[in-house]
């Protein structure tokens, strides 16, 4: 029972705390999100590390907005067959949203799960933010 | 016999039920028993059904869903199939009377353009009124609570302001909170009260295609306003033509007066006439919004320009056109999980009750006006609106014999 119950409290930890990193609208419209480092993460991650996250998350996005050869292409291709083509195509937008929550799941596993912190995908948030949840610290004791 | 008698209650038998959230709940309800003990456990509620819900049948704002989310508009929709109506009883009134005689006389291709036209002209409207505009969801209550700490921590005695500044491109743009969302708007987007949701990019909300036109719909508008502005140029043109060539019989001025082209006349100029206004809109990257309530003009200062646009009408056609087309926001088909965390409610449930909305923002916390007059921020189809009593009855006027 004592097992079980402590098998429980390690699946599913407490949430301490919620971090929204807004959007940056200084450049525009574009989907971008402030690369400012939040002060509640101070005690768990590196200050470095926070910002190549973002600053790779900027990125992916600006490729996805991106206005190019490619995606005029596309837009011509797409208004010339009434638009029917996306239903058997994706549109370079969405490929790029897969690309994006494949890096935040990487991201999570790699370097966020371990600090006990969670990466919210902003597409889950209508991309208004970055929602980084807090675990409680379970610390030294009951890691396994 | 008595004691019998008292043995059986008197008042209904009540049943609790046991309801785990992994098993399903064991008998419904029987009616009876369950409404006299007016007791019935909350959580099995939910599990009545047991299929899942999909997000469009909680979704918070003003609009109307069909085929399962798929298709997506704004709670008024007479005006849409007004519009329907009058396009395919015009189109088809031209397709049965005229098309055999300009088909056998001029050129089979005219009926073929025609069609084409028409199928083009109604894949647009469609695309136009049943997709999401751009709507921007409403905020989780965590967010909603952090954005309320973040403006009180900043406040002093008084309310706090509800805007922020941004510099964009060297303009500096306001943003501001909504109240119904808890949101603070990105830069050109608006609330709409008609369908009561923030949208991107929000250009007007079009009562003629039966949604808000913003940064999804856009394109589809546009090119919906300017192949009909083809189509119904198209169809004048011909229906022209075949009055003359019928009228050599009886005289040229006599056909005419007995068709009222006049009234067409007007019809082709004022759809013409606002494919022409959105030419200059796309041109110049604004939206009707913008426009209309003069932000970038240069009355408002000498240092007012429009920090969106690209500064050449070539790249800011093809933006508007044909840049990247961005998804939808609001998952409508996605399936409810039992942690999502629900939007916020328009009242000031969580927390950030100090602040009690201002009559200047109480026009978008409910409430509903004619859509005509007043809705996202002052904006209204108004060249809608104006030619709304005109065009009315018009494409039935075409064809009096």
């Amino acid at each position: 029972m004592a097992e079980t119950h402590s098998l429980q409290d390690l699946q599913q930890p407490a949430v301490s705390s919620k971090v929204f990193v807004q959007r940056d609208y200084s450049s525009g419209t574009i989907c971008k999100f402030q690369t400012k480092f939040p002060s509640e993460l101070e005690s768990r991650m590196d200050k470095q590390q926070f910002e190549e996250t973002m600053q790779s998350l900027n990125n992916l996005y600006a490729e996805a907005e991106k206005l190019g050869g490619k995606s005029y292409l596309e837009g011509c291709l797409a208004c010339l067959t009434a638009y029917t083509i996306f239903l058997c195509m994706e549109t370079h937008y969405e490929k790029v949203l897969k690309k994006i929550a494949k890096y935040i799941k990487d991201q999570n596993e790699k370097i966020y799960a371990p600090r006990g912190l969670l990466l919210t995908d902003p597409i889950e948030r209508g991309l208004r933010v970055v929602e980084i949840t807090i675990f409680e610290d379970r610390s030294i004791g009951s890691g396994r | 016999m008595s004691q019998i008698q008292h043995a059986v209650p008197d008042a209904p038998i009540r049943y609790t039920q046991i309801c785990t959230r992994s098993s399903s709940c064991s008998s419904p309800q029987t009616s009876s028993s369950a409404a006299a003990a007016g007791t019935e456990p909350p959580s099995c509620t939910g599990h009545r059904g047991r299929t899942p819900r999909r997000k469009w049948q909680v979704f918070p704002g003003r609009n109307r869903f069909y085929c399962d989310g798929r298709v997506m508009m704004a709670r008024q929709t007479g005006v849409f199939y007004l519009t329907l109506v009058l396009i395919l009883l015009t189109s088809g009134l031209f397709f049965a009377f005229d098309c055999p005689y300009l088909a056998s006389n001029l050129s089979p291709a005219i009926p073929a353009v025609g069609a084409v036209l028409f199928v083009f002209v109604m894949g647009m409207l469609f695309r136009a009124s049943f997709s999401d505009p751009g709507v921007l969801p409403r905020a989780t209550p965590d967010e909603a609570a952090d954005l309320e700490r973040q403006i009180d921590s900043t406040g002093c005695s008084k309310p706090p302001p509800r805007t922020r500044e941004v510099l964009i491109n060297g303009q500096t743009v306001k943003l501001k909170y909504c109240f119904t969302c808890k949101i603070f708007r990105p830069p050109r987007a608006s609330h709409c009260s008609l369908c009561d949701n923030c949208v991107e990019r929000f250009d007007h909300h079009c009562p003629w295609v039966g949604n808000c036109v913003g940064r999804r719909n856009y394109r589809f508008f546009y090119l919906f306003i300017l192949s009909l502005s083809f189509l119904t140029i198209f169809i004048f043109a011909f229906v022209i033509t075949h009055v003359v060539l019928r009228s050599n019989r009886t005289g040229f001025l006599t056909t005419l007066k007995d068709s009222p082209v006049v009234v067409c006349f007007f019809s082709v100029w004022s759809i013409v006439g606002l494919s022409g206004f959105h030419t200059y809109l796309i041109s110049s990257n604004q939206t009707t919004n913008e426009d209309i309530k003069g932000t970038w003009s240069k009355k408002e200062g000498k240092d007012n320009y429009n920090p969106y646009s690209y500064g050449n009408v070539l790249t800011n056609c093809c933006a508007a056109l044909c840049g990247p087309l961005p998804p939808s926001l609001i998952d409508r088909r996605g399936l409810i999980q039992a942690d999502t965390p629900q939007t916020a409610h328009q009242s000031n449930g969580t927390g950030g009750g100090s602040y009690a909305p201002t009559q200047l923002h109480s026009h978008m916390v409910g409430g509903y006006h004619p859509g005509w007059l007043q809705h996202g921020g002052g904006t209204s189809c108004q060249f809608c609106c104006f030619h709304a009593a005109k065009i009315s009855f018009v494409p039935l006027t075409f064809y009096i014999y």
